[in-house]
Formats: structure tokens, sequence, C-alpha cells
């Protein structure tokens, strides 16, 4: 059985300082999800996950990740994705953590 | 304590430069990331949810203040300014950057320290007793051996790319604080008409298929140790499956295979390796001599008096001496409400400053996660207690319900299923507003944030296990677990609890155990294993507990 | 297989193209065999009445964490194969020495990956000896 394809959008982390980052419609990789280009069907995907894993100068480990679409941007659908965006709970690491907030 | 020597010292900075070669290789492409990433995991270097971690090996948990300070450093200078104690007795650090790491290393290095085999499919930091060299139940100090095993397998040229790691646990005393039995390799120190050896168990192990370790040879004298070890590492290298990484450990080739087809191989394999190790005596012998006992200063044999906070430290945070004009000090890391296991860059240097002053500069890590002062005048407790107090250090519940044994868990682990920092904090909490835990008495206590058991909860009183179910943290609870001589496997409760309930269903099988034990003295232990799961399973499920507790 | 690199202590080399290898499987057929393939999975006990006359085994490294090869390697030079050894396939630098240490005399690594990784690379990870080496050492 095949599952409905869901929003997604490319993730990763860093290379050089290992914080995720997503993928935007431009090929940049922002610190922010709310930048990240939001894929809406399984081609486009894929391909756009191909071509992060190109990018194996910059990025780490690329894979999708489904998010809810608003007009402010993408927010992480998964708790664990959820946290990634977030940071841990240790409080002068999640004060430091946010990037660009 | 064991000093490196200039071998030691070169091998430590040619790895260094190594790494540092290597991460450029990385950064210009000519070693991929699939290439690269069994490298940097064998330098200790992980890729986290949020970013690098790097674990360092505190090899069998024995450090000095030199190097206590040195952690503290460079935890300000490359990191966020404090560092994380692990069930292996290392330190990790959560926030590093790629190309700071190799000057981190050389950091290491100074103070003869290193992050190698910290990680990676290969023979893993060798874990000890942290009562080590102090203990009053000890046969023979088991560090000279873990440090004899640390050599033999740093950069072992045929056990760097095994199935999967490989964890080797000795203790060389009588009660089992090393939870040997739960590693791939167990050795028990036991003597046998005046001659030193070890019984050995292989095929021990936590995470998702636990399986309790089982005795391969009941005694295997001193001089056989390495060459042993190595047979045992050769039939695994060969067998180990490699299809399927969850059924890759040795625990799952004893249990396919059967104990008796692996004792053979191993014994064959020993025939052939036994006469290989022509050097490894005189090595023991040069490093037993660094291990040499401090010169203790005599004092009072009675723990001198004092205010009521000092007196219930001294009840749950010493441990016998094989002195008895001293003591073993538990440094608790666990004040609840804090992240088990850390300590800040401060509490690093206090607890360095302790060491110097009142411990022979012998400082020791405990798996779990506390940080032990192996030598302690008992004249000297209470400066040791003021000066605790004073950086925070100063909690008194070692062995208590509130001493938790957590993973980092979802807040930082990649391969984490749930959370486990907050529920420990949680519960760590709850028990001290209650004033609980004292009254509870002695109670182990550990969550792991996945089905992977760095948070032992296997072997505790009461474990809990994050995972996740359909999009949300589950927490499964198992009941009797024993991570002693007596070693068991927790068994399940039942179904799992929500992340707002799972607190609650402690406290529910806490107030049963106060019920049922027959008195005070009767521990947690002893009450599970007269009475069983059922009473627990009924104060955790029925309606009735449910709505008493709400 | 003239696009293949052999590396020796010497640094880096053609393999000769005129080198046929058996494979394992097909040594019973043919037991006179000179150049015999070894898959990592290999028994070494089924090589024993071969052993003598066999010139070379070259064993397959299927991938880089694979680390099968070194303790075939091993049991071989335990059970007195003295001819050559060849480690071939997915191998690193790093391994070089590694490789060395458990026998073998050379590794074959394919054009692409030589590329990537140069001889100065092979070079630099040359030559490193670990504690193994030390507690091997004859008692004094």
């Amino acid at each position: 059985m095949k599952r409905r394809f869901h929003p997604s959008v490319v993730t990763a982390n860093d290379l050089f300082e290992g914080h995720p980052v997503w993928r935007t419609a431009d090929g940049r990789w922002s610190a922010t999800i709310r930048e990240a280009e939001v894929l809406r069907d399984p081609e486009t995907a894929e391909a756009r996950l191909a071509a992060a894993a190109s990018d194996a100068a910059r990025v780490v480990g690329p894979y999708l990740a489904e998010v809810a679409t608003a007009p402010e941007g993408p927010a992480p659908l998964h708790f664990r994705e959820v946290f990634r965006v977030r940071g841990p709970a240790h409080a002068s690491d999640r004060l430091d953590h946010l990037p660009g907030e | 304590m064991y000093a490196y020597s200039d071998f030691d010292e070169s091998f430590v900075r040619n790895r260094v430069r190594q790494f540092r070669d290597q991460v450029e290789r990385r950064i210009d492409g000519r070693l991929s990331e699939d290439e690269f990433k069994p490298l940097r995991l064998m330098n200790g270097l992980y890729l986290q949810l949020h970013a690098y971690m790097l674990r360092v090996a505190i090899p069998y948990g024995t450090l000095d203040a030199r190097q206590m300070r040195q952690l503290a450093t460079i935890s300000e200078r490359w990191d966020r300014g404090y560092g994380h104690f692990t069930t292996r007795q290392n330190i990790q650090f959560n926030w590093p950057k790629l190309r700071d790491v190799p000057d981190m290393l050389d950091a290491l290095a100074d103070v003869g320290m290193h992050a190698i085999q910290t990680s990676g499919n290969c023979v893993r930091n060798v874990t000890s007793d942290h009562f080590a060299g102090a203990a009053a139940d000890e046969i023979a100090d088991p560090r000279p051996y873990a440090e004899l095993l640390r050599q033999w397998s740093s950069d072992h040229p045929e056990f760097q790319y095994l199935p999967r790691k490989f964890k080797i646990a000795i203790t060389g005393a009588t009660a089992d604080r090393a939870v040997t039995r739960a590693h791939d390799i167990g050795l028990r120190v036991v003597a046998r008409d005046g001659a030193v050896g070890f019984e050995v168990s292989v095929g021990g192990g936590l995470g998702r298929t636990p399986m309790i370790g089982r005795v391969i040879r009941d005694f295997l004298p001193e001089a056989d140790l390495v060459p042993y070890v190595e047979a045992v590492l050769g039939v695994y290298n060969q067998l180990g499956r490699r299809d399927n990484k969850y059924k890759a450990r040795i625990k799952i080739a004893v249990h396919e295979m059967g104990l008796d087809t692996i004792r053979d191989l191993v014994e064959a394999r020993f025939a052939e390796t036994r006469s290989e190790f022509p050097g490894a005596e005189a090595a023991l012998a040069e490093i037993r001599a660094a291990f040499r006992a401090p010169d203790f200063r005599a004092g009072g044999t009675a723990i001198p008096s004092g205010s009521p906070a000092f007196r219930a430290w001294t009840d749950t945070n010493l441990a016998p001496h094989r002195r008895e004009d001293h003591a073993i000090v538990t440094v608790s890391l666990k004040t609840p409400g804090q992240q088990p296991g850390d300590a800040s860059a401060d509490q690093m240097r206090a607890i360095a400053d302790l060491a110097e002053t009142y411990g022979y500069d012998e400082i020791r890590i405990s798996h779990r996660q506390n940080v032990i002062l192996p030598h302690v005048r008992k004249d000297d407790l209470p400066a040791v207690f003021e000066a605790l107090a004073a950086a925070g250090l100063a909690a008194a519940n070692a062995g208590l319900i509130s001493d938790i044994i957590a993973c980092p868990g979802m807040d930082y682990c990649a391969l984490a299923t749930a959370r486990s920092i907050p529920v420990a904090q949680e519960i760590a909490v709850l028990f001290e507003t209650l004033d609980l835990a004292h009254e509870v008495g002695p109670l182990r206590l550990n969550v792991s944030g996945c089905i992977n058991a760095c948070g032992h909860h296997h072997v505790a009183d009461i474990g809990i296990l994050g995972l996740e179910r359909a999009g949300v943290e589950t927490y499964q609870i198992t009941l009797g677990g024993d991570p002693t001589e007596r070693i068991a496997i927790g068994e399940r409760t039942g179904p799992g609890f929500a992340a707002d309930e799972i607190v609650g269903a402690v406290e529910r099988i806490v107030t049963a155990y106060l019920e049922l034990r027959d008195s005070a003295d009767e521990t947690f232990a002893e009450a599970y294993r007269r009475l069983g799961l059922a009473p627990f399973q009924k104060a955790l499920y029925s309606e009735e507990s449910r709505e008493n507790a709400a | 297989m003239s696009d293949r690199v052999l590396i020796t202590d010497a640094g880096f080399g053609p393999v000769d193209p005129a080198e046929r290898y058996l494979d394992f499987a097909d040594l019973e057929a043919a037991p006179g065999a000179l150049r015999v393939d070894l898959g990592p999975e290999t028994d070494p006990a089924t090589l024993t009445p071969h052993l003598a006359q066999i010139q070379t085994i070259r064993i397959a490294f299927p991938a880089v964490s694979d680390g099968r090869g070194f303790t075939l390697a091993r049991t071989l030079r335990r059970m007195g194969f003295a001819g050559r050894l060849r480690a071939a396939g997915q191998l690193i630098p790093e391994q070089y020495p590694m490789a060395r240490a458990c026998g073998f005399d050379e590794v074959e690594i394919d054009a692409a990956r030589a590329q990537r990784q140069p001889e100065a690379d092979w070079r630099a990870a040359a030559g490193r000896q670990g504690y193994l080496a030390r507690l091997r050492r004859p008692a004094a």
C-alpha cells in the first residue's frame, strides 16, 4: 500500500557546524525552516533530494521531512522535527540555538 | 594513576594529526561522507540532532584533577561550558564544530586523554568498577587489566571494522558494580588456588534484545587475557552478522549458534593466539606499577558529627573504603531538576580542587553518571561536604530514586525516539517535593529515550523506555531489573504511558511499594522479588488506583 | 583490468592485465590454480588442501566498513600460507597499514578511487604502527 504523499521539505545537517538546515527554492541551505521550499509532489521531492545529495561539501545526511504549510512558511509536523527546530530543553542551549529568531 | 608513556603520547598525537587530515579530506571531497563517518566515529565524533557531539574517553572512569580541569577548559573554549557524563564513564560535549575538533583533541592529548574508539564498530572504551582501587570488597584492582586491554584494542588492525560495536567491562570486586554481564565480554576477577584469573562471560548486552552474558570460561589465567580476548574478537569478526545491524552484536551469534559452538571456535583460535603476545606480561607489569595506591594519610575511623544536612549526605553518598579511616565519596550529578550527569565547568573545577586537596588527586566517573572521590579521609568529610555544597554538588541522593540514569534522549540524540531528560527531571523533582526519596530508600530508576537502552532501563528497579507510538511519545515501564551480580532484566508491566502520564505512573508504583513492603528495611528490589509483578501492575493499571492518584 | 591500481610499500603501480584469478567456488574443479579470489565470508579451513600450491590469494573487501578480510588474512597466515595476499575493493588509505599488519602484501583499488585518494594519501597512512607491535614484541 502506497502512502499518500504529504508536503515535505529537504533537511540535513550543516557539515561544518552540525546544525539543522533546510533547502530553499533557490538551492541554498537555510537555518530557518520557514525559508524552506515546500515540495508538493513525490517527483519534485525526489529530484530535490537527489540535488541535495550532491551537495555533500556543505551538508550531511539530507532527507525529506513532512511539514504543515501556512502563509508564514512551513512548520515541522513530527515531534522529532519539532525538537530539531526548537533545540533542546536545556535553557542555555535553547536560547543560544534558535538561529535568526 | 596511569600516566602516559612516550609511546602513548606519540600514538595519541599521531591520531590527532591523522584526524586533522581526515577532516580536511572530507571537506575537499577526497573522503566521502560514507568513508569519513567511520573515521570520525572512531575518534568519538557523532552528528546529532542539533550539532556534532564529541565523546571523550575516560578510560575505566579514572582521571585526575589536571584532566578534569582541562575538560572544564575545553567545555568553555569550544563548547557551552558544561559536559555530560555517560553510562560508559565517558564525557560528551554537545556543541563542537567540525573544524574545532582536532584542536579539542590536541587539548585532550595535552593531559593524556583522547576520544579514540568511543564510537564506531570497534572495541570501545573498557569500563570498570568506579570504586576500583578503593573498595573494601576488592580482590584485585581491575584497572591495570583494563589499561592493558585499552592498549591492545587501540587501533588494533584487525578489529577496527567489526560487524558492530564491542564493549568490555571488568570488575575486581565481589560485588559487580560494572554491570559486567551486560557487556559483549564481561570479566570478573577471581582467585583460584592462590592464582588470579578471570571468569569470562560473552554475549551480554542491553539494547533491543537484552541478554545476560553467559560464562564461556570459568577461569582464565591472568597471563592469557589478551590472547583469549583476541580469539573471541577474531571469531566474532568472522562470524558476526553483517546483514542486519540489529542482529550484529556477538550476543546474537551466541544465541543463534549456541554457546558451545562459540566456545569451541574461541578455544581453537586461542590455541593459536596464545603464544602471539610475549610482550603482554611486561606491559602489564609496567602498567601495574603505575596504579600504585596513594600514600594514605592516617586519620580517625569515625565519621565526624555535623549538621543534619551533612548526616543525610553521609548516610547516602559514602561507600566503604578498604581502609577504615577513609571513605569513598559519591558526588551526585543528580540534584533534582538538573540534567542527569551534567556538570558545569565551574563544578568540574570544584571537583578537581577537592580531589587535589583531599582525594590524593584521584577522580572516578561512575556508570550511574556521578563523580566519585575514591579516597577521602573520614576526618576531611565535613570540609569536602561544605565545598560540594558551595558548588551545588551536595545532593544527598546517591542510590535513591532521584539518582536517575538518563540518556540524552531526544533533546540531543539523533537516534532517540522520545525525550528522557525531562522525564527524569520531573520524577526527581516530584520526590524531592514530596520529601519521600529517603523514606523510599535504595531504588534504581533508569530512563532510556530509545530501544538502544543507553539509559540501562532494563537493569533498573524501575526502568522507563521512551518510544514513539503513532506519532507521539510513549513510555513503557519495566520492573525488577538488577545490574549487580544478581543481574536480571526487568519485566514489562504492560501498555505504555503518555508523556503527561509517566510521572504519575511512577508515583503509583512507589506508593504501592511503600504500602506493600514488610518493613522500612525491605528495599524495593527485595519487595519485588518477594511479590512479583502482579501487585505493581494492579497499582499501575486498575481504575481505582488511577482515580486515587488523580 | 589495467584501470586498476596496485598499492604496495613502494607506492602506486599498475595491476598486471594478464593476471587471471579463479573464483574460490571453482577451485575443486581446477585444483592446480595459482591465483584465487576469495569472498570475505570464506571459511579458511576449506582452503587447507590447496594452500601449498596457491601463489596469490585476493580477498574481496565489498565495503569500507567490512573488516572480515582482515581476520581472514590473519587466519591464512596462521595456517602457514606463505604466498602473496592481496586486499581488493573498497579500502581507504587508513586501512593500508591495517591490511599490512594483518598479513596482506598489497592493496588493489579501482581507478576512480585512486584518482580521488591519490598516492600521497596512501603514503601518509602507510607505516603507522599501534600498540599491537609492542604487545607482540618478544619477551625481554
